[in-house]
């Protein structure tokens, strides 16, 4: 791997970087401060987004700048608006957002007020699921720290510009991440999704235009404003510029969250980064982005990170997450684990859904313990083929179909080796906890 | 605000906590998920019916409506738990590292059954989805404190120490 400069998580390796006199030592607030110092105006600082080629962290990768330039104009809309933080992060595989929130939280909150800047909005909801106790109360101190020192609340920095901040807690509901739970959620309310149009810049929170941000997206944003848009789309491959926070779980010898510039390969990252496959085993399959991306193989590890390439394998960058599994692993029991994680949180709204992700979870779950019958695979996929793509109010039924019509395409011969013999074909013993979905 | 003069069981400084928290958002019932939050770690590690139904006068919601929220989010407790509750991890980057033997650790050495409570009433230990730890799996969730990179003896030396 080439060397390469590191930006994302330079603060968070030096220790005490969570309070505010050593993130400002190094740096923190500048960004905000020069947005607000040099006269920028919002659609300036839009228009910046758009040219460094930022796209969200979350998951979809959509263009962030073009999002923010959604937000109705406000000399012909003057309600309210908003910018909810979407820090629920609970796609399986993902634990990035958390190393910002816990070690970095200023840089956070720095890169929120840029963002509530760009679209005029007058308070920022961070939404952090219920289980993160750290990232909150270090969210918390940093808000009142900032807030004392005049980085948060009326005329920031003496500006015409007011923001304020609040915290939001999840309560371990992963559909309360799809951004129009997330609303509801904020609301005070179940997190069920709502159909769409109308889409959150024009009616969003409390239905006021909002848009809904990952955190690992605004924290690049002080970056590119001081960097400037050139420089951030200097650094990666063609639709996908900048570092990311790659997380690297699963049988590797170094699991981690390391930060990389797109167009790394995913050989380099598992090789260099995370010290190569446990025990010495090869790599069979892996999940590139979360485990609602498509499964890939091990002869796709010299696949290039970034949208466009994992989009040519069939799979998606999805939040960059990485789980990766050895060849001692069932891919029945794999997606006996996937399908139940969705079973778990489709939120019962869609019977395409709702149904289909009961039946796939109850299938995979027979097959994993040696109870598989001759059609099932054809069920399945007939299942998964029946939920998307787009057939549904949200896209949590695309994210249990697509892992799972992945592993029938690459796996089918094992799945169907695991029905005929009863048992996993690798020998692997059934979990003793016959998972039924949890709670 | 129309609060009740009559909340039967949540206490003053609760209510004090909410007053504020309500002061946040334009509408006074988006305080109520951070509300249920607080009063599970307050009033004994669970939602309550009376509890619930306060909270509906004070929101001023039906108490069904309070049951609704609370019921759809896993983290909400609508039983007694036990005195201490270890979440395990079950989602793939744990299982790829041995989520189910951390299972039967936590279940052996506390005598709770997965999904249950001990007979002492001391643990509840249950599974749990992905929890943002997976680069530290396997890992547990003990009364709100990650416990990460765990291994069998690691899960016996945690919740044997555990009073
Ligand atoms: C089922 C589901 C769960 C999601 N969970 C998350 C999440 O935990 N965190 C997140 O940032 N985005 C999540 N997303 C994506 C959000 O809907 C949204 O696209 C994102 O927050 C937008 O931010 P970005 O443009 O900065 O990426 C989820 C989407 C779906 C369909
Ligand atoms: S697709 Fe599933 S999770 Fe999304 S709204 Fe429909 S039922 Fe709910
Ligand atoms: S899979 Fe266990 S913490 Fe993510």
């Amino acid at each position: 791997m080439k060397p390469y400069e590191t930006y994302l998580l330079d603060r968070a390796n030096v220790a005490g970087a969570h309070q505010l006199a050593t993130f400002q030592k190094l740096g923190g607030y500048k960004g905000l401060e020069q947005v607000l110092k040099s006269g920028m105006t919002p659609a300036q600082v839009v228009d910046e987004m758009k040219k460094s080629g930022l796209r969200g962290r979350g998951g979809a990768g959509f263009s962030t700048g073009m999002k923010w330039s959604f937000m109705p104009d406000i000399t012909k809309d003057p309600r309210v608006r908003y910018l909810a933080i979407n820090a629920d992060e609970s796609e399986p595989g993902t634990c990035k957002d958390r190393v910002l929130m816990e070690k970095d939280p200023h840089g956070v909150i720095e890169g929120s007020l840029i963002a509530a800047f760009a679209i005029r909005a007058s308070a920022v909801y961070i939404y952090v699921r219920g289980e993160y106790r750290l990232s909150h109360d270090r969210l918390l101190a940093a808000v009142k720290e900032a807030r004392a020192a005049k980085f948060v609340g009326k005329n920031i920095l003496d500006s015409d510009f007011s923001c304020e901040v609040f915290l939001h807690k999840g309560a371990g509901a992963y559909i309360c991440g799809e951004e129009t739970g997330l609303m509801e959620s904020l609301e005070g309310k179940r997190g069920h999704p709502r159909q769409k149009p109308p889409f959150p810049a024009q009616s969003g929170l409390w239905n006021s235009p909002t848009t809904v941000n990952n955190v690992e997206t605004v924290f690049n944003a002080p970056f590119i404003v001081q960097r400037g848009a050139a420089w951030h789309a200097g650094i990666g491959t063609q639709n996908s510029k900048g570092n990311f926070l790659c997380g690297i779980s699963g049988h590797v010898n170094r699991p981690g969250v390391y930060e990389l510039p797109f167009g790394t390969t995913a050989r380099e990252i598992l090789d260099e980064k995370a010290g190569g496959m446990w025990k010495g085993r090869q790599l069979k399959a892996w999940f590139p982005g979360g485990s609602s991306c498509a499964l890939l193989t091990g002869a796709d590890v010299d696949v290039v990170l970034d949208h466009d390439s994992l989009r040519a394998r069939g799979s998606s960058l999805g939040t960059a997450a990485m789980v990766m599994m050895d060849d001692q692993t069932s891919i029945a029991r794999v997606m006996e684990v996937i399908a139940r994680f969705y079973e778990h949180e489709s939120c019962g709204q869609c019977s395409q859904c709702r149904e289909g992700t009961q039946w796939l979870s109850q299938i995979f779950r027979r097959i994993a313990h040696g109870k598989g019958q001759d059609d099932d695979v054809a069920t399945i996929e007939a299942l998964a083929k029946g939920m998307a793509p787009g057939k549904t109010i949200c896209a949590l039924s695309d994210a249990a179909a697509i892992p799972t019509l992945s592993a029938i395409k690459l796996f089918k011969e094992e799945l169907i080796e695991c029905i005929r013999q009863k048992r996993d074909p690798l020998g692997i013993p059934a979990p003793k906890y016959a998972s039924v979905g949890a709670h | 605000m129309a609060v009740p003069n009559k909340l039967m069981a949540l206490p003053k400084k609760l209510t004090d906590e909410f007053d504020e928290l309500v002061k946040n958002y334009p509408e006074r019932r988006a305080a109520l998920i951070v509300a249920l939050h607080r009063c599970q770690e307050e009033l004994g590690g669970w939602i309550s019916p009376e509890v619930m139904e306060d909270l509906g006068a004070y929101f001023e919601l039906e108490p069904v409506e309070v049951f609704g929220v609370a019921s759809f989010y896993p983290m909400f407790n609508l039983r007694p738990v036990g005195k201490h509750v270890v979440s395990v991890c079950h989602n793939i980057s744990c299982d790829l590292r041995g989520a189910q033997d951390v299972i039967a650790k936590a279940c052996e050495v506390t005598g709770a059954p997965l999904g249950g409570t001990s007979k002492d009433g001391k643990w509840t230990v249950r599974h749990v989805e992905c929890q943002g730890a997976c680069a530290n799996a396997p890992m547990f969730d003990l009364d709100g404190v990650y416990h990460e990179d765990l291994t069998v003896e690691k899960v016996a030396q945690i919740l044997g120490g555990v009073r």
